[in-house]
This record gives C-alpha cells, structure tokens and sequence, in this order.
C-alpha cells in the first residue's frame, strides 16, 4: 500500500504548521538569543525594540511564570538565558509582533552587553576540565586487561566523527492559542506531543490538563524535533497566555540551524586485538561524546553508542566507556540512529585499521566475528534469532562479493586517474527505546454508527508511513475498505501520556496498542453477529460479516448499527507494553531490546584522484525487514536512511569557529545530498525471515537501522585513496569530504 | 506601481512597489499553501513554481525559485503554482510520484511536482538525464531520490506521445496540466508593460539582493530590469558575442553561437547552480555580485570578456573585465552605472576552453575553487592563453602573470610546471567555509593540470605531472 498522505502531498493539499489558517488577530514571535558562545549578560537593552510600531511586547526569563526549565532528563535548560550564556544561539527572549517582519526588525535593535567567558568546543578539552553532563558509563564484557595476551594482533587509534544538521525541509514552528479558563491549543511540529505538553504546563504553572497539544505531520523529523520542536511551542504558549492571543512561530532556516542542536559529534581511542585466525579477542573504546551546552538527550544517545559498540560483532572482551562532555555548542539531540551510528564507527575504523595492519581485507575480519545465537551482548542481553550471518552470506553471495574485488583490483591497476573502493558494512541495531520506561502506547478507536472507524494513537507522521501502518492495522482486523478508516492527528486530549515517534518504535508500540483495541472491538462486533447468525464462528472480510459456513452474511453497516442498537461499546481505547524488556543501569546489564534488525550493504564508490570528488556507482543491501506489512514504505526508509548516512559519511559538513559560532549556518554551506549525490544504483533485497512476534504483525521495525549502511561509504572512500596513495598515514576522521579526500590523496609519506 | 499578472487561472493586479517575494505573496496575501518555505535563498526548491512569458503569442515556461524573485518580475507573466496544476484526480506527474512513492514528509513534493511539470511543458530535451536535470534545484530529506528518479521516467514514457506542434493541448489533453492553459496566452497579452521608476537599487534576476536582504526587500525602493522587457539577449556582431546584460544563465547555456565552438560549454553551465536558478539569475548580475567565486566571471574573465557600462546620462565605456575588480566586492564602476553590455570574441573552432570546477557538492554549490582556460595553438605552441581562477582571493582572478608565461611555450609537462608555479605566487587564498587555504593551493594546481589534461589528452596525463 502506498503511503496514504500521498495524494494530497503531490496536490498541495497537506496542511503543515505553516498551513494553518491564521485565526484573527494571530500575532507572530520571534526568539533573539546570544551571539556568544559563553558570557555573563550584563545588560539588556530593549528600549527601541519594544517601541518599534508592531511589536507588543518583549519578554524575558523574569517574564516567566512557573519555571524557566525544559529539560526533559536533567533539569539544566532554561527557556531563556538570565545570567549565563552557555552557547551561541540560547535564546535569551521573546519577541511578539503583528507580524513575523516587525520582529525581525525589533531583533536588530536589540542591544545585549556581554562579560566574555572562555568557550570550550572539544569533548576531549570538556572531559579534562570535568565539564561533564553525567559521569562516564562503562559497559564490560569478559575481561580485556587479560585478553590482550591472547591476541596475535593488537592495534590501537582514534577516531573523529562529526555532527549531522537535521535538516528537515519543514522547519521548527508552533502555534497556540487560548481557550477559555486559561487553557490552550497548542498546534505543534513535533515529535513529542507529551513532551511539549509538560514543558508548557511547566513554564506556564499550568497542570498538563490545560494544555492541548495537536499534531498533523510533520515536513520531516529524523530525531530534531524528538525533544527540540519543545522549545518553540513553549515560546509560543508563553507569549499566548501572556497576551492572550493567538500566537504563532515560524523558524527561519538560519535561526532554526543556528540554535537547534545536532546530531552529535564524537571523538574516540579504541585498542582492538585479534588473533592469527581473526577472531577479535578484545575491544577497548572509550567514546568522548559533544552533548553541547546542556543534557537534552545526550545521556540516552550516549547510552545508545555504548549499546551499539560493537555493532553486528560478537567480542568475548570489552571494555566500553563513554563520557558525556558538556561544550558551548547548542545541545545536541536525537538524530536517526540515536548514537548507535557514532558506537559503530568505531569499530568499523578498528577493524579496517587492523586489516590495512595485517594486510587483509576488512571484511575478512568482519565476516569471522558476527553474532550468532547464544553469544552475549556487552549489555548482558543473549543474542536470539541473529540474521548476522545469513545477511553476510546472502549479501555477500547474491551481489558477488568476489566478484567486486576483482572488478575493484582490475580497475585500479588499469587507472591511475580514478581509483575504486569498496567496503561491507553489516548493521545490527537493537529495537525499543533503551530507557524501558517509555516503551508502552495507546490508541483509541471509535466506531461510529455509520460504520466509518476514526484511530488517534500517540505515533506522529512524519513521511516514514506510520499512519500508512495503522490504517492496514485496522483494515486487516475489521475487513473493511481503506475509506472507511481515518487515522487522526496525534493530540494530547485524545491520547495522553505519550513517547515520542522515535527509536524506530513508532509502528510497533502504537501498532500493537491499536491492534488490542480493533481485536476488543472486533470480539464485541463478533459477539453480535453470533447472535445475529446463531453461528459459534464469523469472519471479517471485504467489508463483510460472515458466518462460518458462509451461508449468512451481513455487511460491515449493518453489523455496527445492530451492535449500536444493542448498546455496544463501540469506541475503545487500549495500552499496550512492551514484554520481556528490562535493564539495570547499577549492572549495565539486561535485556534492553525487545529484538534486533540486522543487515548488510556492499557500497562501491569511485574517486576523482585529480580532483578528490568521488560518486558512489551502487549499494547493494541485504535487509532483514521480517515479515514487512509494507515493502513499500519500508523500502522508501531503507532508501532515504542509506542516503542521509551517505550524506553524513561525505558531504554533509557540520562546521563551528573556535569561538563557537556555526559557520555552515544555511543551505548554501551545509551540503546535503541533492538527486546527483546519491549512488548511481540502490539495490535492495529483503531476507526470507518470518519476524519476530515483539514486531507489529512480525514487520521489524524500519526507522533508523538503514542508515548506518551509510557507514561503509567513509570506508569505501579511504580504500580507493588507499589505491592511489598506499603509503601514507590517514587519520580518520568523519566526514569524508572532496576536501580531505583530495589531502589523503596527496599527503606524503 | 500596478503589477499584473495570471495566477494560476486568475488575473491578479497588485499595488505596491513590488519588491516583496512572489513567495510571500503566494502565501500570505493569495493564500495558495501550497508552495513551501524552506530555505528563502534558493537553495531547497521547496518554493518552486513555474512562470509564463508570453513570446511570439506562445507561453515559455521556466521554472524558477520564488523566494527570490520579487514580485514585479512576474509583471505580464503566468504564475503556476501546485494548485494551478490540479485537475480532478492527479495529473501525470503527481500520478508518477505517487505510483514510484517519491514523497515521503511531502513538503518538498510540490517543489518537484512543479519542476517535473516544468520538464514535460518545455519538452525541448527529452531524455532521462534532462529530466533528473529538471529535478536539480530540489533537495528532498526524505527519499534519497531513487523513487523521485523512477517517477521521472515515468513522466518521460508519458512524455513521448505528446505532439510538439501544440504542445499546451496536447499536454492538457494527456492530463499533465489543466485546461486552462489554452486560454493564457491571451490573457497575458492584454497586459501592458510596467511603467519604469528609477531610483534606488537595480534588480535583475534578484537572486542576489534577495538572499542578503529578504527581511528588507519588501520595503526597499527597487529598479527592476524587467520593466523594459527585451529579448534576443545575445547577438554577433563582427565576431564578437554581445550579451545583454539580464541574460539569464539558461539563455547562455544554449547560445549556440558558443556551443557551437565549445562543445564542453552546457556541461560547464550546467555546474552552475540549479535550473531555477539558472532560469532568473542574470550575467550582469554575476558580474557586479564580484564574489571572487563566481563561476560566470571565471569563465568569463578567461574568455577576455570586456564590458560596457552607461550612467544616467547615457555616457558610455568599456573596459576589460580583468579590470573591473578593484578589491574585495570593489569595482571600478560609479554609482550611477549599469552595466549594458558584456561582449567577447565568439569562440572559434581552434579555441580550445575548459572550465572545472570543485565544490563540496557537485551541483547546486558554491566551487572551493573554480578555473577556466581559453587558449590558442598552433602545432605543439601555446599562441595565446587567458586562464582565470576563483575562491582563491578577494576577487575573481585573472591570472595575468600565468596567461603571460603560456603564451609562445611548448605544450609539455615542463612548460605547466612552471606555469603552476608561477600562479601559485599569484593567488593567496584563504581558509573558510569553503575550505582551508592549503587544500585550495593544491586545488588550484590540481585543476590547473586538469586544464591540459582535458584539451591535451594525447600530451599530457596524470601520471606525468604528478
């Protein structure tokens, strides 16, 4: 099934935050935010701004009425900066006009007087200083000190990888407006309705059940609006309930890059050991990650990187630490993967450092080394249902792996002006959101009289076809057309308590969740056509109602009108939560995941050695989807993750001055791929697997795993430079742009 | 002013100084949502419409960004948005997308859907490669563009039946576009030219004035070229190619009066920005930009272009390019000239050029260094060369000292490392967004080797320089 808002995308119909039609008297606000990095404010001079005709008014942290606070782990983000500045971009206020123009113009009258104060952008300068977020976490498995006799081979390094902007083509906005009894409507692009419903209830002093939070969609999410789409629904509610108006935000590109935070960048030491017949014995990595200015969700992304740091490999002993290093760059957040991909990097740049060392092919080591059933996760988790191997195989057999390394070493030898590369890159990535406390959902179904079905859950669209999902939920349990279904907005009023869209999880909580009320709601229905019929047992089908014998029949209206008559409970709203799932942070052991996706991709690329640009000719991937309710959407997610990690691993250039400014502060210096960037050819293949019963009807979860395909690409580039430029010593250091691949081909040795 | 002009099916008449953004009027005054904000400097395509002129009583359609392009230059012109397009159902290129699901979050999709319909109205090139090409301005976050690729060769199996003689009818006929664009050609018709003010800052194209000012644009008092409509934008006379100054980029990437002698040139043009861009951004406009990046006043500048400027007073000079650049972002021009005129010896066929260029990504992307080289030879002899460089200073640069020493030397590899050398002590980069000074330096060299590389492949080869 094609995704369901399709139609209306391609006509122009679908309504985004934007798209609202504006209610009368809608006034427009404008954050104004440091232009420092890291200072005392010693004044704030509003004066000509607030007399300029238009604004209404400006507020500041004193303007506030519960709490200045919107950090959702720890509580160490406030709304506006009051005294310290602790990045370039903190808002610092709120400015409100009649128009998003006039506060544009108000901003640059602004004046705020700064005492300077020295800024950090390092992680490692962070961890030094103990400019730390949390305190290191360690994951250990067997013991590396006494592992390293044992090993033939031990190599050790270091590894640089650089943040990701977003980069949603819709950017941050809300707008809210008051209801009577001081509460409000809060239209917002987020992926975390709760989260956005706390935090005004929060700021505002306000108990949550004031505050409705409505999603429709969103103009692309990938994690930036998981906690960070908070901030402007607050800005806007303040302003709101201050003036009691309809109020609405609407980023710029360059306000939305330069205060939003990223995906993260990461630093990190590894020491890897392997023996003569490449087993690896011993991993030891210590991950140095750049939280930003505040916690956000660093803690769980860093959770996320020791979870994933030894990606689809099993290693008898590791030793895993990370430190969550607080800089003076706006906080950083969730971004598809969530960490997993910066934990896996890793060990891909171990083990291809090993192989440059030894002198063999990386994926000789790869292939000795993959999860099988039985092994254990440095998390305590035992590995069940591993696909690591049957992904290797079938990739590395249906897409010749042979083959390409002899096409790669023949083309190579014959051309001195353009060298080829290639690298296999498996995934395993571990499904639920690894804080076990956020993994239950709800959905509420209505029935109505004539039949027609309405479906709110706590998921979010967002493009990746979750709404697609549940309206097939639905259509499968009750037999009726796909029109007589409608899947709602996500609003706080009609499904409370929700966990962001995110985690990959989306489909399979909210999913779940719902398919226990449709089967509540079919059971009840099913009771009355028993009746009905005198028939033990009935079927749903085409929009139907039979008896078991087919010999009675009576439609889907029907039916639903008699259960109405009868006085049927024909609305239902369920909760479900995910089984088996658990983890001990005192251990740092548990069994954190309800099932892993694994997979693997052959990406082969060729390399410009005049001018160090580089195109990728394909990537071809074996991908374990389960038993997919929906190849379609499925394969747009396994496509557009591989080309955003492509993007990530090569172009997409996250870059900050030492006095913390960002620099690629718009789209004409940050660089995402564009329809010439992508691989020549995406070939995708799906393992034959029947999908675990944690998934939604056995359909593993999508969202994110397919973007670390793009890792291999990184790889892929160094092994062509390598052909070209064999002797030199390359650092590795994330991402691979024309730029440093054009240095690596000319560096001297 | 009164600006005029066909939005979708209705005529619109708007008064004002017209210096706000078709964008913003789209939007917020004709409420039409369904064209997106994602950038407001051209870069996204999320605001991608198509524009109508009327020309020898047929309607050309270009598409082109409309968060650059200020309202009065649509003065006399067929605006379409995404709803202008709609007809009951989907038309063959919403039908495509949908069917190849090249749209995910979807806000980008209206972008496409206008740059796809821009392809199959134009229909001049009619392969696979065109269409992608037409897709170029449009960055989509979702997909990864394989869908998107799909559903344009979808749209080019559609195209073939189309019958070019009347191509609108043809097109409304096979449901790629509504019936009403057979009667817009005579709607526009009626519309006369804007009366012309002159004050103030002077528009072309606008994709400059409207990246660095869009919160000031609206209120700003603009002169725009586009009042005073002309056409035939590049003429020959006495071997020489004489460009208006708001040719569009489009215009000069099909000129044949150069394609014809340099077969690279398309290719070349085609590395500079996206097609709607391309379709409003003007020479002149590149020109008097003086980014020392620009990639038409490299090419340009290697072409020993010379350029005629007038005042308010009709007072009239022309002076080599190489000699307009004075300084970073300083030219030698006075307030009150324009430019009039850019003209360079037409191209012969023994003239050998090349451009390159190199920018983080390859399309749609401001080069870390750009380069290009026109030279002349007679058997194994350099008789003239003009090579220019940008990105690697404060103006674009004419390698005057480097153009020298080529000329009267064998083409070999000992002659280029010299000439290498010499404009290596001519250019002083810097490290910025767009790179660190030594990767520019060998950027330069590399792409300088690259000149002779492509126009002497016989001679000359890699391996060798290096």
């Amino acid at each position: 099934m094609i995704n369901i808002d399709a139609q209306n995308h391609v006509k122009g119909k679908s309504i985004y935050l934007d798209d609202i039609p504006e209610v009368n008297g809608t006034l427009h606000c404008l954050p104004f935010y440091a232009e420092t990095a890291h200072a005392h404010i010693t004044g704030i001079d509003l004066q000509d701004a607030k007399q300029l005709p238009g604004i209404k008014t400006v507020l500041l942290a004193g303007d506030i009425p519960g709490e200045n606070q919107i950090g959702s782990i720890i509580p160490d983000e406030p709304l506006f900066a009051a005294h310290e500045i602790h990045y370039w971009g903190q808002p610092i206020g709120l400015i409100i006009g009649i128009s998003e123009q006039v506060c544009r113009r108000a901003r640059k009258l602004i004046k705020v007087s700064y005492d300077e104060l020295p800024v950090i952008t390092c992680p490692r300068e962070a961890q030094k200083q103990n400019q730390l977020i949390i305190p290191p976490r360690k994951f250990t498995l067997g013991n590396v000190a006494q592992a390293w006799e044992a090993c033939t081979h031990i190599i050790e390094g270091s590894t640089d990888i650089n943040g990701q902007e977003h980069l949603y083509i819709e950017t941050q906005g809300a707008y809210a407006w008051p209801k009577e009894d001081g509460s409000l409507y809060v239209a917002s692009s987020t992926q975390g309705p709760t989260a956005v419903q706390r935090a005004i209830a929060a700021v505002l002093n306000l108990p949550m059940h004031k505050i409705e939070v409505n999603v429709v969609r969103l103009g692309g999410g990938f994690g930036g609006k998981e906690d960070q789409a908070t901030m402007w629904a607050v800005m806007a509610a303040l302003a709101a309930r201050h003036l009691n108006k309809p109020v609405k935000i609407s980023l710029h590109r360059m306000d939305d890059m330069c205060m939003t935070g990223k995906r993260h960048p990461y630093t990190a030491d590894f020491k890897i050991g392997l023996t003569d017949n490449l087993k690896i014995m011993a991993y030891e990595v210590t991950h140095f990650q750049n939280a930003g200015a505040s916690a956000d969700l660093s803690t769980s992304v860093l959770e996320r990187t020791l979870f994933h740091s030894t990606n689809a490999y099993y290693i008898p002993n590791v030793e895993a630490t990370a430190w969550c290093c607080k800089t003076n760059l706006p906080p950083n957040t969730a971004f598809r993967g969530f960490g997993g991909p910066q934990g896996k990097f890793v060990i891909e740049a171990a083990i291809v450092k090993a192989a440059e060392k030894i002198g063999i092919s990386p994926d000789d080591i790869q292939k000795a080394n993959l999860v099988t059933d039985g092994n254990e996760f440095p998390y305590g988790q035992i590995v069940q249902d591993a696909r690591a191997k049957q992904s290797w195989q079938e990739c590395t057999s249906i897409y010749n792996l042979d083959r390409v390394k002899q096409e790669v070493e023949a083309f190579n030898l014959a051309n001195k002006s353009y060298k080829k590369g290639y690298a296999v890159q498996p995934v395993c990535f571990g499904i639920s959101f690894t804080n076990t406390m956020m993994n239950h959902a709800r959905a509420l179904v209505h029935i109505y009289q004539d039949g027609s079905v309405v479906v709110s859950t706590g998921a979010v669209e967002m493009g990746q076809g979750v709404n697609t999902k549940m309206l097939q939920i639905v259509h499968d349990i009750f037999g009726i057309n796909t029109e007589k279904i409608r899947i709602e907005s996500t609003n706080t009023l009609r499904i409370a308590n929700t966990s962001p869209t995110a985690a990959s999880a989306g489909a399979d909580l909210n999913g779940k969740a719902l398919e226990m009320a449709c089967n509540t709601l079919r059971k009840r229905l099913t009771e009355v056509a028993q009746r009905h019929f005198d028939a033990n047992e009935v079927a749903f089908r085409d929009g139907n109602i039979f008896s078991s014998d087919k010999s009675q029949q009576i439609s889907w209206e029907k039916l639903v009108i008699m259960a109405f008559q009868q006085r049927v409970a024909l609305s239902e709203h369920a909760h479900y939560v995910t089984p088996v799932i658990h983890y001990d942070k005192s251990k740092e052991k548990g069994h954190p995941f309800a099932y892993h996706v694994y997979g693997a991709a052959i990406l082969q690329v060729t390399v410009d050695c005049l001018k160090g640009t580089y195109q990728f000719d394909s990537v071809r991937i074996v991908h374990d989807s389960g038993n997919s309710m929906n190849l379609t959407v499925d394969n747009g997610q396994i496509e557009g993750g591989l080309v955003q990690g492509i993007g990530w691993m090569t172009l997409e250039e996250v870059v900050y001055s030492k006095q913390g400014k960002l620099i690629s502060n718009a789209l004409s210096t940050y660089k995402v791929p564009d329809i010439y960037a992508v691989p020549k050819e995406i070939d995708i293949r799906h393992l034959d697997t029947i999908g675990p019963d944690l998934a939604i009807k056995k359909s593993k979860a999508v969202g994110e795993p397919p973007l670390m395909y793009g890792l291999g690409a990184y790889f892929a580039i160094r092994k062509a430079v390598k052909a070209f430029n064999p002797y030199a010593e390359l650092t590795i250091d994330a991402p691979y742009t024309p730029e440093k691949v054009l240095m690596d081909l000319y560096k001297k040795h | 002013m009164q600006i005029r002009f066909v939005l979708n099916e209705q005529m619109v008449i708007v008064s004002g100084n017209g210096s706000g953004t078709l964008l913003d009027f789209i939007r917020y005054e004709a409420h039409l949502k369904g064209t997106k904000i994602g950038c407001r400097e051209g870069d996204c395509g999320a605001c991608t419409v198509l524009v109508g002129t009327l020309h020898d009583e047929k309607v050309l359609y270009k598409s082109l960004t409309s968060c650059l392009t200020p309202l009065a230059n649509v003065h006399g012109k067929h605006v379409v948005t995404v709803e202008g397009v709609n007809i009951n159902g989907l038309n063959k290129v919403q039908e495509s997308i949908v069917t190849h699901s090249g749209t995910q979050c979807g806000f980008c999709t209206p972008g496409f859907v206008m740059s796809l319909t821009g392809f199959a109205l134009n229909g001049t090139d009619s392969d696979l490669n065109a269409a992608i090409g037409a897709m170029d301005g449009n960055i989509c976050r979702c997909t990864g563009y394989k869908s998107l690729e799909r559903a344009a060769q979808s749209v080019l199996n559609d195209i073939h039946s189309i019958d070019d003689t009347n191509r609108t009818n043809s097109l409304i006929k096979a449901q790629f576009i509504p019936e009403y664009f057979s009667t817009i050609a005579e709607e526009l018709a009626t519309i006369e030219p804007l009366s012309v003010v002159s004050e103030a800052i002077i528009v072309a194209g606008g994709t400059d004035v409207y990246v660095k000012s869009h919160d000031d644009v609206s209120e700003m008092s603009l002169q725009f070229l586009s009042a005073k409509p002309t056409y035939d934008h590049i003429a020959i006379s006495d071997g020489q190619c004489i460009l208006k100054p708001n040719t569009t980029v489009s215009e000069l990437m099909v000129c044949k009066h150069v394609l014809d002698a340099i077969p690279g040139w398309y290719q070349y043009l085609k590395l500079v920005s996206s097609t709607p861009i391309r379709n409003i951004a003007t020479i002149a406009g590149n020109l008097v930009n003086a980014s020392p990046i620009g990639d038409l006043t490299i090419i340009l500048l290697a072409l020993n272009s010379k350029i005629t400027m007038t005042d308010t007073h009709q007072n009239q000079r022309t002076i080599w390019l190489k000699d307009f650049y004075k300084g970073y972002k300083t030219l030698d021009k006075t307030e009150d000239e324009i430019i009039t005129e850019i003209s360079f010896r037409q191209p012969e066929s023994h003239t050998l050029f090349n451009f390159e260029k190199v920018s983080k990504r390859t399309h749609l992307d401001i080069a870390s260094v750009n380069t290009a080289i026109a030279i002349e030879t007679r058997d194994m002899l350099i008789l003239s060369a003009g090579c220019s460089v940008g990105g690697v200073g404060p103006i674009p640069l004419y390698l005057r000292e480097t153009s020298k020493f080529l000329a009267g030397r064998k083409i070999n590899v000992e002659t280029i490392h010299l000439a290498e050398q010499v404009l290596q002590k001519e250019i002083n980069p810097i490290s910025d967004a767009r790179g660190q000074k030594d990767y520019k330096r060998l950027l330069a060299r590399q792409l300088f080797f690259s000149h002779f590389i492509t126009l002497f492949p016989s001679l000359i080869n890699l391996e060798d320089l290096i």
